[in-house]
């Protein structure tokens, strides 16, 4: 299917499918392990996430060339932790009973990196409805992204799901699922079937978005946003990637061990 | 007494990673090698020790009084964002051996999780400064624990012979998943 480039449907369908924050980009590690204990949380966190996308890009963008490029991420930050705030309190206002099970994971959507992300790549620079859009779609394709993750946790782990009981009488909950190692264990496996398959993060060269490859690349999919004061496109190699390369892995260290010690006589003369 | 059980449980029990998911990004992004592994624990170390201390000592002499207890969320980040700056700025000038050892993290900490995350459990659990500190430097201990035994198991998984479609990523999170469990076991330190 062919879309017009930056319109409503292409934005929205773009962040469900074709760079789904979770799935493909890898972003957002943090809530997507933490919030998925229930697939009520998980719908929970997903909506107070995309509200919080949607109108900070929206407001971003309407700021974008009165903001100077030196204090964009002060500003940034400012904007997406005063709708953290927001929300923040409606939550504890009108659905007191999530916003005590979500704890410590809304005011932290401020250092989520989808969102950071999604400004500094897309708002940044683009007109105010796409960029509104952009993040609604961001938002929608977290939802899914994690509300299936709960899912399987929630009926594996304890056999119910929004609470319900649907699991066979005899059915015995594998509890490890509702905890901790739990979050891990079906990330892990969701990802490796998508590579197996080859769809979702699997259909994506493994250095674009493997954030056990790099520290920091493209910008966006960066640790550094928030800090860095560069524009995405003059980023260059930070020190704890050139450390990398210098020092390779350990396989070549031992291999050819010789030669390393020489280069590192060569730079100390 | 109550102090040292705390931070016990900030730092094995209730693990800051592989418990409460905080500071995932860092854990699997510089995890890859055990050097880098030690400067990122010892930056955090740092930063988080110093970061609870400043927000604590805000949110009790500034917010509090003045009745702002609203802002804390804007305020903590750009506290940790200043901070950040602010130390490596000062270690540039005056530690140069240090900031040599920990300098390059340092950039990588402010959008670290688990600093605003620790900011905001002190001010929620309504603990005092000097508690909120050792609180945040025992946190810092367990993200550490935690990141360097899973560098050298990365170190040493190079070795093996992974399945193709679990190479990267996923290993890395079924390997976090096993510390995890067995991280569990500390709980009945309790």
């Amino acid at each position: 299917m062919k879309l017009k480039k930056d319109s409503v449907i292409e934005r929205i369908w773009n962040g469900i499918f074709v760079e789904n924050p979770v799935f493909v980009l890898v972003l957002g590690t943090c809530p997507t392990l933490a919030t998925t204990t229930s697939a009520i949380n998980a719908i929970g966190m997903g909506l107070s996430t995309t509200v919080i996308l949607a109108l900070a890009n929206l407001i971003i963008s309407a700021l974008r060339k009165v903001i100077p490029d030196r204090m964009r991420m002060p500003a940034y930050i400012v904007v997406i932790a005063s709708f953290v705030t927001m929300v923040d309190f409606l939550m504890a206002g009108f659905t007191p009973a999530l916003y005590a099970s979500l704890g410590i994971y809304i005011p932290l959507i401020v250092v989520n990196c989808i969102i950071m992300g999604r400004a500094e790549a897309y708002a940044g620079k683009m007109p105010m409805i796409p960029s509104f859009f952009d993040g609604l779609g961001m938002g929608i394709g977290f939802t899914i992204a994690i509300f299936f993750i709960a899912s399987i946790r929630e009926i594996v782990g304890a056999g119910t799901w929004f609470g319900m009981s649907i699991m066979p009488a005899g059915y015995v909950p594998v509890n490890i699922f509702v905890l901790a190692p739990g979050a891990f264990l079906v990330y892990a496996f969701l990802v490796a079937v998508m590579n197996k398959l080859k769809i979702g993060a699997g259909r994506r060269p493994k250095s674009e978005w493997d954030p056990t490859v790099k520290v920091c690349g493209e910008c966006f999919s960066c640790m550094k946003i928030g800090m860095c004061d560069k524009k995405p496109e003059e980023c260059e190699e930070t020190p704890a990637q050139t450390i990398a390369k210098t020092k390779g892995t350990v396989a070549e260290a031992i291999a050819k061990p010789a030669e390393a010690a020489k280069t590192e006589e060569g730079k100390e003369a | 007494m109550a102090i040292i059980l705390l931070a016990v449980s900030a730092c094995l029990i209730n693990n800051v990673v592989l418990n409460q998911f905080l500071g995932i990004c860092s854990f699997l992004g510089v995890s890859k090698k055990s050097d880098t592994a030690v400067g990122m624990g010892g930056a955090l170390t740092f930063v988080l020790t110093l970061a609870s201390l400043v927000c604590g000592i805000l949110y009790k002499f500034l917010l509090q009084p003045f009745g702002l207890d609203y802002l804390k969320t804007i305020v903590f980040i750009l506290v940790v964002a200043a901070l950040v700056q602010f130390v490596e700025m000062f270690l540039k000038k005056f530690a140069k051996s240090l900031y040599d050892a920990l300098g390059i993290y340092l950039p990588l900490i402010t959008t670290n999780c688990a600093v605003l995350g620790v900011a905001l459990i002190n001010v929620q659990k309504n603990y005092d400064i000097l508690t909120g500190t050792i609180y945040g430097f025992a946190t810092a201990m367990g993200y550490m624990i935690a990141i360097i035994i899973l560098a050298y198991i990365r170190e040493k998984m190079v070795y093996n012979d992974v399945p193709k479609s679990f190479r990267g990523f996923p290993i890395v999170m079924v390997t976090s998943a096993l510390m995890s469990i067995a991280f569990f076991g500390f709980s009945a330190l309790k």
